[in-house]
């Protein structure tokens, strides 16, 4: 166990390497970053001076050495827009960023396992047809579709939830929650439902699965014959055993959980990570994309290896050599 | 030709309703798309057909419409049918390509790692697990980010970087199940070199499975595209994209001018929904005992 963690740690810090050299490549060489520190109407020497007092004249490795050097420390430079630091940034946006794709999580996992475990326990029935039917849709519509669809039903021809922003927040130390005002539940509500849509048809469909193939097995059987209640055979022995790759699967997707988020956050005007990436893309703010990119990075990597040993502790029969 | 007529495959192509109903309204879009420029009342894209002082018109059943503008138009008064149809076009060229594309790529990658295996098979699929574990959404976006240049070749330049794997993934497996039988043997062991072994012995047995990915692939890069002309990182604005028509419309969805983004958006699910329901009955056909699970 242990040499297999240290294994895939040591992956780990290889891809990241593997990153941060394409990022410190898209840093140098795409854009030309002395006229964004100098300005589009520096003089010559002007620009020469910005190249040397920010050490762009140092010959290539060098300047690798010391962009790794000052990601280590958390240091990837100023956005050229605010010439605030990147990092903190980004940072200021986790928390809504965190908030939505939590709540988004949490509603693709009642909702997606919940009605799996439906469909599979009564499969005939009028509801899992409707149902499986929804979930079809759920996977041929993209996000962003979702989103607007939700928007133009509640927010504009019903006109019961706000479509833009997070509402009324509450700052506690460095996080600004939305979580505790009947506002901030309100705006969560859409873009939460947006970003989890894609989740709970797969989840549906994965538990749905699972749960027909467990439900024939010789040991659920047993217990029905033992007399245990529906509850304690259908959630208990059954749930339980299916739980475990759904799990896994709903870990590893979780890059795209981030693609998503970019795309909710601007249907919603989220104030989050997602939307501060796109508008920085447009702006061609380098160091934040490409801050943005190591810490999606640094987050998908860890959970993935997360992942793998949550994996292994729920089901002892794997062995990792 | 006849005998795929009189095929079994072809006769249970035609008792399954929802594979017809599929791929009907696939060959319906692609005719559409085709004439594209014979259909559509205008060319939505041609600076001297536009009157600006057609926007917003709304369709041609509602108060105000313009018989030439059935289904309306968008701010800049381009004809939202037209642009559907030729936005149409550019979902199916990228759609197309970047199958066609990363799947050649991914089979050959795939192939070769699996066939040789070593070390050239660890880079192949622990490239394959990182790209795999961004995303190939987030990855298409980044990409596309910082990219300099725009047009529909750098969209599926940036879809292929990250499409690739989901092709190289499923070769490899099919070629590690085959490659060890005994006809791959016989086949060697007759002086046959790993060429000729590789790409007439092994791939005509590893490819059913890649066909079904293909067929899935294409409504998932259709909606990709779709959602990074709408994120504003994919086509540029010059190219038609029903993605951006959405982006567009979304900002005159308070005003209610619904047409905008509904009758895009209606198109690219009907699109994907038929693609699906093709692709459903193709893996049912090709691997019978996956049938009917999911």
């Amino acid at each position: 166990m242990a040499t297999y963690l240290i294994k895939r740690l040591l992956q780990g810090i290889i891809v990241l390497l593997a990153v941060s050299f394409v990022c410190f490549i898209i840093f140098r060489y795409t854009g030309d970053p002395v006229l964004m520190l100098a300005g589009k109407y520096a003089t010559q020497q002007e620009r020469e001076q910005v190249r040397v007092a920010y050490g762009l004249d140092r010959p290539m490795h060098v300047q690798y050495l010391s962009f790794i050097g000052g990601a280590l420390k958390g240091n990837f430079g100023k956005s050229y827009l605010s010439s605030v630091d990147a990092l903190d940034m980004i940072l200021e946006r986790m928390p809504a960023t965190i908030e939505l794709a939590t709540t988004a999580i949490c509603i693709s996992f009642i909702l997606g396992v919940g009605l799996g475990v439906v469909v599979s326990v009564w499969p005939t029935g009028v509801v899992a047809r409707a149902i499986m039917a929804g979930s079809i849709f759920g996977i041929s519509i993209p996000t962003f579709l979702i989103g607007i669809l939700l928007v133009m039903v509640f927010s504009v021809y019903l006109d019961w939830l706000p479509s833009f922003g997070r509402g009324e927040t509450v700052q506690i130390g460095p996080w600004r929650t939305g979580l505790l005002t009947l506002d901030g539940w309100k705006h969560i509500v859409l873009p939460a439902l947006t970003l989890s849509g894609y989740q709970l048809a797969v989840l549906l469909r994965l538990t749905r699965a699972g749960m027909r193939e467990v439900l024939s097995e010789e040991y659920i059987k047993t217990a029905w014959a033992k007399g245990l209640s529906p509850f304690k055979v259908i959630i208990k022995h059954a749930l339980r055993n299916v739980l475990i790759p759904v799990v896994t699967i709903a870990g590893l997707s979780f890059g795209e959980l981030i693609a998503f988020s970019i795309v909710t956050e601007t249907i919603f005007q989220w104030p989050g990570m997602g939307n501060l990436l796109l508008t920085s893309i447009f702006e061609t703010d380098q160091p934040v994309i490409v801050t943005y990119i190591m810490l999606a990075a640094l987050i998908i990597l860890t959970i993935n290896i997360l992942v793998d040993l949550m994996y292994a502790l729920l089901n002892p029969r794997i062995r990792y050599e | 030709m006849s005998r795929i007529f009189q095929s079994q495959r072809f006769r249970n192509y035609l008792r399954d309703p929802s594979a017809l109903i599929g791929s009907i309204i696939l060959m319906i879009f692609f005719f559409c798309a085709l004439f594209a420029p014979l259909l559509a009342p205008m060319d939505p894209y041609d600076l001297t057909a536009v009157d600006l002082g057609n926007f917003l018109l709304p369709p041609g059943w509602m108060d105000g419409s313009v018989a030439s503008f059935p289904l309306g138009t968008d701010d800049q008064g381009r004809g939202i049918l037209s642009t559907i149809l030729y936005g149409l076009r550019t979902s199916l060229i990228v759609g197309f390509s970047v199958v066609a594309i990363s799947s050649v790529v991914g089979i050959v990658m795939g192939m070769l790692a699996a066939y040789y295996g070593g070390f050239l098979d660890a880079v192949v699929m622990r490239l394959a697990d990182t790209v795999f574990a961004f995303s190939t959404t987030l990855l298409a976006v980044l990409l596309l980010g910082v990219f300099e240049t725009r047009g529909i070749a750098t969209v599926i330049f940036a879809i292929c970087i990250a499409d690739w794997v989901k092709y190289a993934r499923t070769i490899r497996g099919s070629v590690l199940e085959i490659k060890d039988n005994a006809y791959v043997v016989a086949a060697r062991s007759s002086g046959a070199g790993d060429f000729r072994i590789l790409f007439r012995h092994i791939l005509p047995n590893a490819l059913p499975p890649i066909f079904v990915v293909m067929a899935v692939d294409l409504a998932v890069v259709i909606m990709l595209e779709a959602t990074l002309s709408f994120l504003g990182v994919g086509v540029p604005l010059t190219e038609p994209s029903i993605g951006m028509m959405i982006a567009i419309g979304k900002n005159y969805i308070y005003a209610g001018m619904w047409w905008l983004t509904l009758f895009p958006g209606a198109t690219l699910i009907l699109l994907v929904v038929a693609i699906n329901l093709f692709s459903d009955w193709l893996r049912d056909e090709l691997n019978p005992k996956l049938a009917r699970q999911t």
